[in-house]
């Protein structure tokens, strides 16, 4: 794996396309099922990982074998087996030669309708890419452009042999170990992900991107991220999900931190679109995902998701607003079609004084899918004049779906100001023949009247992220309209 | 160009449409007036192709095609255009972006390329000059918080842009103001050539002190009554349509 250089990426990229489905022929490494203190110990083991890690490792286990699974979430799924899963899968080596044969066409359809390939991306928009192929990061492109500028963009695995102080300084600080079930069980068995530092007052200079993909049959997902952003920096940072087709529910139980020192600005942004199961529910990713961003004086951190993807998604971007005049924003498109169930939001926690908030959540549900917005907005004694504004809207088609809109308001202090908003409308018919009789067929209608009403989000995309977003959302709800 | 032949039609279990017999021709203007409930909205939602109708007998054609069992967006390719009554609104969309889909979806239909920006942006301007649109309107999201006028005026810039083979205005007049009237109806009488034909639907004479008719007819209780040339409808507009009633119940 070490020998595998960027120039090796580059020819890999340029050979074949990168498709989403391909359950690529790769001869994995990967670890029996089961999880306990040895497994545990041998991924760190296998990761090459100091000692302080491995005991960090283990203190997470501890914690989760006494953590039950949290049931508050409006999803109902068959809880996984945490037994029967592997935890670490990396690749030996890549094979040129897929096959084709194991994808739903269905899957491929959709990718081809989407027409993104990583190289396509990489070249026209200037992205830098650390993909993570399952669990170990195969590859870091434009290192050395952020080089010079002292940015430090890379595997967490790198980063822990080689900025042992920073990660170890600041991993756990924003999601701690115990913080819940799945961010604890993250702790214990994350076996890859990206980590990323800006140095004092420099503004990257690109996106920076990472694109995940879950592959080996049956093993979950656990990535880490860590992203810090020194005093008076700018990063934006694109997280890119696709999944290939699985009849067995895959987990995925990520953790994102977040750190804005003063005068930081961080923009993370989400497409999500893990594999959602078939239509008839079968099948699909389990996304259990703990993101949280800390954030100090003056400092700005902004959350855009698209998630259209996965079987069930419970998931909460939060921002915790620390510093005097910090500012946290949540921008948020939830779509779920067939089966899905989605329960997502966001908490703003309300530290510092005038401190803002902005949440503007976008559920859109079809076909049998549960759509839940959850969001607190908690202010803390101490933050005078602390504001809040809220928006959630929700666009329902047709009558077996369901929207819910579960809003958390705690306020310790009388100076602050919260604003909540929310509208459900359904697509009419009324809508949808008026843009046939102008000649726009119904799908391309759905398509226009929803990219219509995610406009606020989508307008907060970086502008390539946005393109491919419109087209998720389209592809998500085809055939959602009889 | 159209031809409607014996057109019956029923919502629910109730007959609006009684055996419409028409026959529209390239460069003429048809106006069809009669009072509320007459099925003059039915009328056009069906030539338009809404499915909330059901046809149960009889024909439409357009230039010499059969278009009854055609989708809606089928029918609009073919160049039938409908300026709604009452124009649908769509949050975030704005004008500009719903014209540029209509225009490019109706192209594809027709196995054309998709018009190029430059071109579009010429056509743009040029249209919204001829209704006397201001262009920053055009940014806003279709129809959400326009005026009566400014949704009406808005039809028209569609018509003038989709340049339909026939276009049927459903009582586009209800809601004008006379200056806005008056830059609607020049606008359309613009747009009007020997190669397209327009149906006028109104209740008032007003409209048409604007757009001349070539022909007016008077639908009542499902079924065309009366047909003549413009001054019918100045008839209308003196007698009311009590006349009409009353000749048809003697």
């Amino acid at each position: 794996m070490s020998k595998y250089t960027e120039d090796d990426l580059k020819i890999e990229l340029e050979t074949k396309e990168y498709e989403y489905g391909f359950y690529t022929n790769i001869e994995s490494d990967t670890f029996p099922i089961g999880l306990n203190e040895d497994i545990v110990r041998a991924i760190s083991l296998r990761k090459e990982e100091p000692q302080w890690m491995t005991d960090w490792r283990l203190e997470a286990f501890r914690a989760w074998e006494q953590m039950i699974e949290p049931e508050w979430a409006n999803v109902k799924y068959a809880k996984p087996d945490f037994q029967a899963i592997s935890y670490y899968s990396a690749p030996k080596a890549i094979d040129p030669n897929k096959s084709l044969d194991d994808v739903d066409p269905e899957l491929l359809e959709m990718y081809k309708k989407l027409g993104i390939s990583v190289d396509e991306q990489k070249m026209m928009n200037n992205v830098a890419m650390d993909i993570v192929v399952d669990s170990v990061s195969v590859a870091t492109t434009f290192k050395k452009t952020l080089g010079e500028k002292g940015i430090i963009f890379m595997s967490i695995s790198e980063a822990i042999k080689e900025h042992p102080e920073l990660v170890r300084k600041h991993l756990g600080t924003v999601v701690p170990q115990k913080d819940n079930f799945y961010a604890a069980l993250n702790s214990a068995v994350f076996s890859d992900g990206s980590f990323c530092y800006i140095p004092k007052g420099v503004k990257c200079p690109m996106e920076l991107s990472t694109y995940f993909r879950i592959n080996q049959a049956g093993t979950g997902q656990f990535e880490r991220t860590l992203v810090i952003a020194d005093e008076g920096s700018y990063v934006s940072y694109l997280e890119g999900c696709t999944a290939p087709s699985r009849d067995e529910n895959q987990l995925h139980a990520a953790v994102v931190e977040l750190i804005a020192l003063d005068d930081a600005e961080i923009k993370y942004s989400t497409v999500q679109n893990w594999y959602p199961g078939n239509k008839e529910g079968k099948g699909g990713v389990f996304n259990f995902v703990t993101k949280r961003g800390w954030c100090e004086k003056n400092a700005k951190i902004s959350w855009t998701q698209v998630e259209t993807g996965s079987a069930v998604t419970w998931k909460y971007p939060s921002c915790v607003l620390k510093g005097d005049n910090s500012v946290g924003e949540f921008y948020s498109i939830a779509v779920t079609n067939n089966f899905q169930q989605a329960d997502t939001g966001t908490k703003m926690i309300h530290l510092g004084k005038n401190t803002k908030s902005t949440i503007i959540s976008k559920g859109i549900s079809a076909g049998k899918s549960q759509n839940s917005y959850r969001g607190l907005v908690k202010i803390g004694p101490n933050a005078e004049n602390a504001r809040n504004f809220s928006q959630c809207d929700s666009l329902l088609m047709g009558n077996n779906c369901g929207a819910h809109t579960f809003p958390y308001i705690e306020s310790k202090n009388p100076s602050a100001k919260i604003e909540h908003e929310a509208t459900t409308s359904k697509i009419g018919e009324d809508q949808v023949f008026y843009c046939n009789q102008r000649g726009i067929p119904t799908e391309k209608a759905i398509a226009l009247i929803v990219n219509g009403f995610s406009k606020d989000v989508l307008n907060k995309l970086p502008m390539e992220f946005a393109v491919e977003a419109q087209k998720l959302l389209e592809i998500s709800l085809e055939g959602s309209v009889g | 160009m159209l031809s409607i032949k014996n057109l019956h039609a029923s919502i629910g279990d109730k007959e609006i449409l009684k055996g419409i017999n028409l026959e529209v021709k390239a460069g003429e203007i048809h106006a069809i007036m009669g009072p509320n409930g007459a099925g003059k909205s039915t009328l056009s939602a069906i030539i338009a192709g809404n499915e909330n109708y059901e046809v149960t007998e009889g024909e439409i054609f357009l230039d010499n095609e059969d278009i009854s069992e055609l989708a809606p967006e089928e029918r609009a390719h073919k160049g039938v255009f409908l300026s709604f009554q009452y124009p649908v609104e769509i949050p975030g969309v704005s004008v500009t972006n719903f014209m540029r889909t209509a225009i490019n979806e109706t192209r594809k239909a027709n196995k054309l390329e998709e018009m190029p920006a430059n071109e579009m942006l010429k056509v743009i301007r040029e249209k919204s000059e001829l209704l006397e649109i201001d262009r920053k309107f055009l940014s806003r999201s279709l129809n959400e918080g326009f005026s009566g006028g400014e949704k009406k005026r808005n039809e028209i810039f569609q018509m003038a842009m989709l340049e339909p083979k026939l276009a049927i205005l459903d009582e586009t007049d209800s809601g004008l103001d006379i200056d806005a009237l008056r830059i609607v109806a020049n606008g359309v009488n613009k747009l009007k050539s020997d190669k397209n034909a327009i149906i006028v639907i109104t209740h008032y004479q007003r409209l048409l002190d604007y757009i001349v008719p070539d022909f007016v007819h008077v639908l009542y209780n499902g079924r065309i009554v009366k047909s003549g040339d413009a001054s019918l409808a100045h008839e209308l507009e003196d007698k009311g349509y009590d006349w009409i009633k009353q000749e048809q119940e003697a």
